[in-house]
């Protein structure tokens, strides 16, 4: 635990220096113990901070990385020729928060336009539940997330990011927003840790009310 | 900046990278299954999976190798599958990927809020 502030190398680790140079890596690499790594997925419209919620929050720098995918498949077909048509590329960012000795939390930032959404199934099934992140000056770009997240049944909060003085109280943005009383409605500042860290906490606060209450009913 | 480089990739390299194996078992790895190294690179062996090998000595989430291979992650879900196969590295799976239900258990969720509120 009292590692995870410094950087590094693979190399230097377990066993590592007896062996062939492990390449440099960008981050902390995850204790021998973490058995089970758990999901949660930041969205939100084009610069709504996502990303910086990420590095808030994260033991590593965010890491990027996309996903390229044809209907058919990676964009490689069998004659080894690249299929042009069809060829969407979502790109995403994560960061880790290691929760205990066994268990790893990751954060993935994704962008909540239409054309990311038929992604959303094989990227973050089995994702704990998702924030989703408003810019009030864009409020309508958050619609069009919010909507798919109901329509794919993972449970979610929002969070206003505030860029300035908030024009508006929360009631009201809820208002614009449609959302029902029941999905939690928070203000945050994502580049201070405290924010985005009391932003999870409400998230995960919010899927323990879902969950118990789903267990104690028939 | 890894979007550039990945579009711009030649596409022969992907073809290369993955010795025209077009497909993995979609479901067979999580975008955070835990790869954990069972073997070392042998010589010759084909740069990306050696990379692999030294990486996961210690538990590599799936999503970490493709960001620092800077490969698409549907690629190195074919490289995985290689090396799964034979034995070279195991996998930790995901314990939500094993659960339909859409909710995660109240058990699991208070250790989250444990770890997330020592943050
Ligand atoms: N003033 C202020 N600026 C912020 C806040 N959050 C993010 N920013 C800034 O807004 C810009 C965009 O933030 P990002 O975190 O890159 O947003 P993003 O959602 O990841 O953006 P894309 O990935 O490009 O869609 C950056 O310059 C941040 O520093 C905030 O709460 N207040
Ligand atoms: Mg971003």
């Amino acid at each position: 635990m009292d590692s995870r502030s410094s950087e590094l190398a693979g190399g230097q680790l377990g066993g590592g220096q007896l062996l062939s140079p492990a390449p440099p890596r960008a981050s902390l690499p995850l204790a021998d113990s973490i058995t089970d790594a758990l999901k949660i997925v930041i969205v939100g419209g084009f610069g709504v901070g996502k990303t910086t919620m990420v590095r808030a929050v994260s033991e590593i720098r965010p890491l990027s990385t996309e996903e390229t995918m044809t209907g058919a498949g990676i964009g490689i077909d069998d004659t080894g020729g690249v299929r042009e048509k069809n060829t969407t590329t979502v790109a995403f960012d994560f960061g880790r928060i290691t929760l205990n000795e066994r268990m790893v939390l990751y954060l993935f930032g994704a962008p909540g336009q239409e054309r990311f959404w038929f992604l959303w199934d094989r990227l973050f099934a089995g994702t704990l539940g998702a924030v989703v992140l408003v810019d009030t000056r864009r409020v309508a770009d958050s619609w069009y997330a919010i909507d798919r997240l109901e329509h794919h049944g993972m449970p979610f909060i929002v969070a206003r990011n505030n860029f300035g003085e908030p024009e508006h109280t929360l009631p009201q943005l809820r208002d614009a927003l449609s959302l029902s009383d029941d999905i939690p409605l928070v203000d945050c500042d994502a580049r201070q840790r405290s924010s985005s860290k009391s932003v999870l906490i409400s998230l995960v606060n919010h899927l323990y009310t879902l969950s118990t209450a789903q267990e104690t009913s028939p | 900046m890894i979007r550039e480089a990945i579009d711009g990739e030649n596409p022969d390299r992907l073809y290369t990278v993955t010795a025209g194996r077009s497909r993995a078992d979609e479901n067979a790895f999580d975008l955070v299954t835990l790869i954990v190294s069972e073997s070392e690179p042998a010589p010759g062996m084909q740069s990306e999976l050696a990379a692999i090998l030294r990486m996961c000595r210690t538990p590599t989430a799936l999503v970490e190798i493709a960001s620092e291979l800077r490969l698409p992650v549907s690629v190195v879900k074919i490289l995985l599958c290689d090396l799964h196969d034979t034995g070279r590295v195991s996998a930790r799976h995901p314990s939500s990927a094993a659960v339909k239900t859409p909710l995660p258990r109240p058990e699991i969720l208070k250790q989250v809020l444990v770890g997330l509120k020592k943050l």
